[in-house]
Formats: C-alpha cells, structure tokens, sequence
C-alpha cells in the first residue's frame, strides 16, 4: 500500500512539473526556442502571485486573476522587446541572452524579496483531504492535476481548433511563406510567448501554494520541465503530461527508498529514457 | 600582375609585437612571487584559473558549437578528486590533479554518448541535468562529507610545500601553468588540422560536411578533451579554497554563468576574447563589488547587449576596428603594395 | 491610359554580398497579365519576392496603388492586397488542406474569392480539404498553393512557376483555370521558365537576363528572334 500510495502521490506531482513543461513546450514548438530562464519566470510568478494576495488580501487562486494576465504582458514585451532579436539560425544568441535574462531575474528578485523562503497562504486547501481506496489525496494535489489536464486539453484546442493555433503551426512550418498570408511572425511570437508564460503563472502558482520558495530555485524547475518534456517526446502536449507524471513518480520513489535519493531518481529515470528512446517515449508522428 | 607579388603568411607583424610583450608579461608574472603581496597572488590565481574555464568554454562553444551550461559538472568532479585521491589514495595534490583529468576524461565519455543525443539547446539543459546528477550523487557520499562537504586535511596541504609563502607560490604558478597551459593548448589545437576543421565546420557546417571532415567525432573529442582539462583547473580552484562542498563544486552561477559572461563580452569564438573578458570581468568586480547583487544585474545586462549589438563581443569590435590578430589561426594573403603593371 | 497598379524604379536585392537585381523598371497594369521570363538566375523569383515583401529594397523602388511599399515587410504587403504563390509551392505541412486555405484567407479583403470559390474552381480539393497537405499529388498542391494565394481575395497575384514539376495534363488544367482567375478584374504577374505557356496567357512580356530587364513589349509583337536573344544573351 506504501508503494501504491507512493506511486499515486507521484502521479499527482506529475500534474505540477506538467504546469512546468507545458510553456516550454509550446514556446520550443512554435519558435525553436529553448529559454532558459523557463524556470527563473516560474519562480517570478510565484513572487507576483505571494505580491498580490499580500496587497488584495485574496486567496492565492484569485491572485490568478492578476498574475495570469501580468506574466503574459511580460511575455509579450520579453518577446518582442527581446527575443524576437536572437532568432535565426544561430543557436548561440537564444541561449545566451535567455541565460542572461535568468541570472537577471534571479538577482532582481533577491534584491526585492530577499533570499528568505517564502510561501503563499491558501487556508485549508493545503491539508484539505479526501480517502481514496485506503489512500489519503490532498485536494491540492488533485487540483493542481486537474488544472495541468484542463491547461494542457486547452493549449491543444489553441492550437489546433482556432486560427491562433492554425498562426502558431504555420509560423513554425515555415516563417516567410506565414509572413505572405499576412502574419507578422515577431507578433505571432510575442503572442505565443505571452501565452507560454501564462501558463507559466499558473504553475508559479501552485508552486508557491504547495512549497516554500526563493529565488534561487529556478534551475531546478527549468530542468523538471525540460525533463518532462524529452521523456514525453518533443512536440507532444499530452506526452508532456506523461513526461510529468513519470518524472514524479520516479522522484516520489525515489525519496521512499531514501529522502536523498528524490531528486536524483528522477535524473536518472530521464537519463535512462534518454539512452534507450533518444526521442522520447511518445513523440509525435513526423506527417 | 603576376601570382609573385603575392605572399601567403600565417603571422603578422602585430602578433610578433603581441608574442614579445606575452614574453615579456609572462617573466613578470612568474616572478608575482617575489614582488605581488599574497592579496595580489590570490586574486591573480583566480583570474587565471576564470581565464582557463573561459578558453576551455570558448573552445566548445565557440569552435566546436557546443553550448553547455554544466561544465560545473567538471569543475565539480576535478575538486572532488582532488579531495578524494589525496584523502583515500595517499597521492601527492599535484599527481590526484593529473589523475583527476584522466578520470575526467573517461567519465566524459559515456556522458557525451547520452548527450550528444540532444539537438542545440537542448543539449545545453541537459549538459546542467547532468551537472545536478553529480551534484546529488556526491552530496550522497559521506566520506567526503555529504551536503555539507570537507576540508583539506593539514598534512596533505602541508605536502605541497613545507611554508606557507612556499605554498603559496606554488598553488599561484600552478594557476598561471593552468592559464598558460589552456590558451597554448587551444591555440595549438585550433591551428592544427582537426582545429582548422572545427572552424571551418563552425563557418559553413555544409561544405566541412563536403569536405569529408568527420563533425561528430571532431565535436566529441573536444567534449572530452575539455571535460579533462576542466576538471584539472576544478582541482586547481579547490586546492586554493582548500574546501569543498557539493553546492560550492557545482555552483552554476560561479562556473558557468561568470564563465560565459567572460566569453560573451570579451568575444566569443575568438582566443583572445577570453582573455579580454576576464580582465574585464574581474576589473568589474573589484570596483562593483561592493554593489552585491546588483552587479549581477549589471552582468547580465552587459551580457544581452552585447550579444544583441555586438555578438563578436570586445575583441570582435576591436579586430574589426583595426584588423588585428594577435593568435593567428589561418593564414593570410599578402597584397602586393602596389599593382605592377596595369 | 491606365495607371498601373504596380511599378517598380531602379529596383535593386541582395542575397548578403550578392547582387540579385540591378536597377529593374516596371509595370503591370489595372487588369493586365503580365509574363517575366527569362533564365535560371535571372533574378525572376527575386522579383517576385521583392514585390511581396520577402526581400529588404529601397521604400520608393516598388510602388503599389501609386504608394511606396519597398519597405514593407511581407504581412503589411499582404495586407495591400498583393498575394504570392510561391515556387514549389510551400504549403504549411502541419495544416490540412482546408486550414492552408483558411490560414490564406487571414486577410479579408472584400471580393469574389471563399471557400465555397476555391472548392468550385478545384473540386478535388473539396473532397480532400481534411487531408494533411503534405498528402495531395504535386498538381493538387498547386492548386491549394493558388487557392490560398486567391483567398485574401488580391488585386495582384503573383505566380512563381507554377507548372514546375508537374505533368503536362496537369499543368494544362492548372493554366486552363487561368482565365477563370484572372478574369475577375485582378492582376496577374507570372513568372515561367516553360516559354510558350507563359506567353499563351499574358498579354505583355519582360525578359529578365542578369539582374536587368533585357526586352519588353506586348505579346504578340515581340518575334521568336528576339526573344531568345534576350533570354540566352546572344547577339
């Protein structure tokens, strides 16, 4: 039963480093651009999100209301302030100013909040729970996987039921021809990023409900994400998914055998899957 | 015009000037000991062993279009040997150093076989996942201390010389030897065949492809190549600090974010740019220092600009300037000064 | 005599250190077809995507509707109602044939050109549009490449070699449906390798040798001869 509940547990996990992939993804597919600050963004939503319901006084999940609009403005801004300027067929340019763009992040934020953890207050939904079967599931948990299946069933109508979408895929098949039906590719851009990034706010935000935060964290989400990612296979929204819950487990079995052994089961599942399917457990059919 | 006016050569009068002044730079650094105060050989040792990490980095990113961002993983590793040979294996500091590049070396293998799997950017991430996976793996041996890491012991730190000036000298010019050592081994490198090969891969990967040049093996033997030479200048910075942590041995910010700081702003792609860069680099630190965080901010912004407005970085801008070159890799064509005859 | 829709002065590209274009004047007028031949780099597809917006020109070069748009980028060209067919069609592969119409159809630009038009004028499109594009034959692409270029409904269309590649019956087809095209009141520049098929459907000629407009004139007064002195630049 402990391991079963391990297992579910990790399954649950899953749903938040799925929050974490899925903006990276999508950003990765629409420009082939891999940003490294992912992470940093996360933990800048986190911050946002503990901001706004200090100032409002509100509950954490209605801090969305803020935090969600605000990261894609950032977004957008970041894309075309910025990012637009490094793409091309140098890989080298991306890179760096992304990585540059995360030491910013990360010591504007020591500078504003300090290095101190902290964490948001969302009341009896952090120990609210439910038995299952002989097993005991936190309602936050259970949410958060909710919301990661709503976010990522959401992201795949964008992109593949309305004209946003149909702009993303055209743009990423093939820049210029996109630019001659009238689409002006550093806005596409700027909107996919603004989209990425609000998903991004609502992982920062169940991030900064489940656990304590600082702003020296965001390496280690970026590469959750990046993990879930490359297991799920590269341009798979659900695969991500599947990436996520497979990275949570190993991690959530991992601990069970030993605490110090969380982080680095996880590692190791990825490497491991990295040597046997290079692509990815479910990448997607090349058309 | 006949093909006699012209002459093909490799080295430039500026590179003569600029090896006679390196002589010249060379003897009063190696003689540091007996006229720089210890705060002064401190911070020389440090600089060059940043300059070393920045060739080394240089070389992969720069030449061999490898961008990593964990080569704290080697960094990291080469400590660790360092502390693990001496402490277990009873080896003098300076024999564990050597040893710790062989070991290096042989890691880096079957490291680059998975990572070599993954396209540009995702090979940088995953080059940091695997920085993470040492990191963890060595905070789980408590031999060495765990988390929380271990000291040199005294006696083995004692081996290295019997005072402490003598120390002291000793671990500095092993810093400039590593210094050195780097930027004349990527010199060397870059101007033999395989070198040349790598750069022309960089300018045009199709027609090196063309040409018969073997990319993959090329990239992977300076992956491990550097994976070596990084993981001896790790055991070089951790024979100064004589401490060691997992957090401080694979600190991303201390040995790779400065490290591509360094080659962005001095010139990436370029020997010399490294070399600027880290004097700029430390020349920013001690007047900025006190600043803290802010002069990350500052780094980092320095960073995006000029790889937004001047991606060739200081050295770019001042070769461009003045057409200088002062390690020559390629050879050049001499114009004849005067057109005869037409 | 009427003022022509397009005209280009002294129109200069680049390919970086490469020149494309020297100096090519030009004009297509209200409701003409106009035919550019010429060799294999010649500069035919250059011009062509200088028109559209894909390459960086002078802003006072290209003026469309007595305005200047060398400057414009390609969306803001589009948006004018200039549309481009591209060589080798380039179709969006992750859009089926009904989204690549669709996605041409981003523009609305008041006029004949829908859906239900395209489908009508290429039936067989109509019966595949939930297919991956990437699925039709050679000619059937080209046909949705021409739909989607007709559904932002221009006043200038231009076509990159449309019958490269193709079968004869194919290229047939694709030419008979021409008329049916152009017959509305629109532009038309076509740009063709295959002579005697672009001259079969324009109504004035351009020879394009080296960067430079080497001959111009109507179709029918311009003889063999001359033609094929400034197609291969032979005196």
């Amino acid at each position: 039963m402990d391991w079963l509940n391990a297992i579910v547990q990790g399954t649950l996990l899953g749903g938040l480093y799925a929050l974490f992939a899925a903006g990276l993804s999508l950003i990765f597919g629409v420009m082939r651009l891999v940003n490294i600050a992912h992470g940093d963004l996360i933990v800048l939503a986190a911050y946002l999100g503990l901001t706004t319901t200090v100032a409002l006084g509100v509950h954490p999940l209605l801090a969305l209301i803020v935090v969600v609009p605000a990261m894609a403005a950032i977004g957008y801004a970041l894309q075309r302030g910025i990012l637009n300027q490094t793409l091309g067929d140098d890989l080298l340019p991306p890179l760096l100013v992304t990585f540059g763009i995360s030491v910013i992040l990360q010591n504007a934020l020591l500078e504003v909040y300090t290095a101190d953890p902290q964490k948001m207050n969302a009341g009896a939904l952090e120990t609210a729970s439910f038995d299952l079967g002989g097993l005991t599931l936190g309602w936050l948990p259970v949410l958060t996987m909710l919301v990661a299946i709503a976010v990522i069933a959401g992201l795949q109508w964008v992109f593949y039921r309305t004209p946003l979408g149909r702009a993303f895929r055209a743009t990423s098949d093939n820049q210029d021809i996109a630019q001659l039906m009238g689409l002006n590719k550093a806005h596409v851009f700027g909107l996919a990023m603004a989209l990425a990034l609000a998903v991004t706010a609502i992982a920062g935000l169940f991030l900064g409900i489940r656990t304590s935060f600082d702003p020296s964290i965001g390496g280690g989400r970026l590469i959750f994400g990046f993990e879930a990612v490359i297991i799920g296979g590269l341009g798979n929204l659900w695969g991500t998914l599947a990436g996520g819950v497979i990275l949570g487990v190993a991690q959530t079995i991992g601990a069970k055998i030993d605490p110090g052994w969380q982080l680095l089961a996880g590692h190791i599942v990825f490497l491991l899957i990295l040597a046997v399917r290079p692509n990815g457990l479910f990448p997607r059919v090349a058309a | 015009m006949n093909l006699n006016d012209y002459s093909v050569t490799r080295t430039t009068r500026e590179a003569r000037i600029a090896a006679l002044i390196g002589v010249v730079v060379m003897a009063a650094l190696i003689a540091a000991p007996w006229w720089a105060g210890r705060a002064d050989m401190r911070l020389l040792s440090e600089l060059f062993l940043y300059l070393a990490l920045a060739s080394l980095w240089n070389l992969m990113a720069g030449y061999a279009g490898l961008v990593s961002v964990g080569q704290q993983a080697f960094v990291g590793l080469g400590g660790y040997m360092l502390f693990a040979l001496t402490m277990f294996a009873g080896l003098h500091p300076i024999v564990a150093i050597g040893l710790s590049g062989v070991i290096a070396a042989a890691v880096s293998i079957p490291v680059a076989a998975l990572l070599f799997r993954l396209r540009g950017a995702y090979f940088a991430i995953g080059t940091w996942v695997m920085a993470e996976v040492f990191r963890l793996v060595f905070a789980q041996i408590s031999a060495l201390g765990g988390g929380s890491g271990s000291s040199l012991p005294v006696d083995i730190v004692k081996s290295l010389a019997a005072s402490r000036s003598g120390r002291e000298a000793l671990s500095y010019w092993l810093a400039l030897a590593a210094a050195a050592g780097v930027v004349a081994a990527v010199y060397l490198f870059l101007r033999s065949r395989k070198g040349l090969a790598l750069t022309a891969i960089r300018d045009n990967e199709l027609a090196a492809g063309s040409l018969g040049i073997d990319i993959l093996r090329a990239k992977f033997l300076v992956y491990v190549v550097t994976a070596a030479m990084t993981a001896m200048v790790g055991g070089l910075i951790f024979l100064q600090k004589l401490r060691i942590s997992p957090d401080a041995a694979f600190s991303v910010n201390d040995w790779t974010a400065f490290v591509i700081f360094i080659v962005v702003i001095g010139g990436i792609g370029t020997i010399e740019g490294p070399i600027i860069g880290t004097l700029i680099f430390f020349a920013l630190r001690e007047t900025l220092a006190d600043l803290g965080t802010t002069y990350l901010l500052v780094l980092g912004a320095v960073a995006i600009v000029v790889m937004l407005k001047a991606p060739k970085g200081v050295w770019g801008f001042i070769r461009n300037r003045f057409d200088l070159q002062l390690f020559p890799l390629g050879f050049r064509v001499r114009f004849p000064e005067k057109r005869k005859g037409d | 005599m009427p003022e022509p829709i397009l005209n280009t002065r002294g129109l200069t590209a680049f390919y970086k250190d490469f020149q494309a274009l020297y100096g090519v004047d030009l004009s297509v007028d209200q409701g003409e077809v106009l035919a550019i031949i010429g060799a294999n780099g010649a500069g035919k597809s250059t011009l062509l995507r200088s028109i559209a917006g894909l390459m960086r020109n002078g802003a006072d070069q290209i003026a469309f509707k007595g305005q200047p748009i060398g400057a414009l980028r390609a969306d803001q060209v589009a948006a004018l109602g200039i549309a481009l067919v591209p060589e080798g069609r380039q179709l969006f592969p992750s859009l089926s044939v009904e989204e690549n119409l669709l996605i041409g159809g981003r523009i609305k630009r008041p006029g004949p050109w829908s859906l239900e038009a395209v489908y009508k004028l290429f039936p067989i499109l109509k019966e595949r549009r939930n297919q991956a594009s990437t699925s039709l034959s050679g000619g059937q692409q080209q046909m949705v490449a021409i739909g989607r270029a007709l559904m932002s409904n221009p006043d200038l269309i231009l076509f990159d070699e449309i019958s490269l590649g193709l079968a004869p019956i194919i290229i047939k087809d694709i030419y008979d449906a021409l008329p049916g095209i152009v017959g509305g009141g629109m532009s038309a520049v076509i740009v063709e390798q295959d002579i005697s098929k672009a001259l079969s459907v324009s109504s004035r000629v351009y020879c394009l040798q080296e960067g430079r407009v080497s001959l111009e004139g109507a179709t029918g007064e311009i003889s063999r001869e001359a033609i094929s002195r400034a197609y291969f630049g032979v005196e």
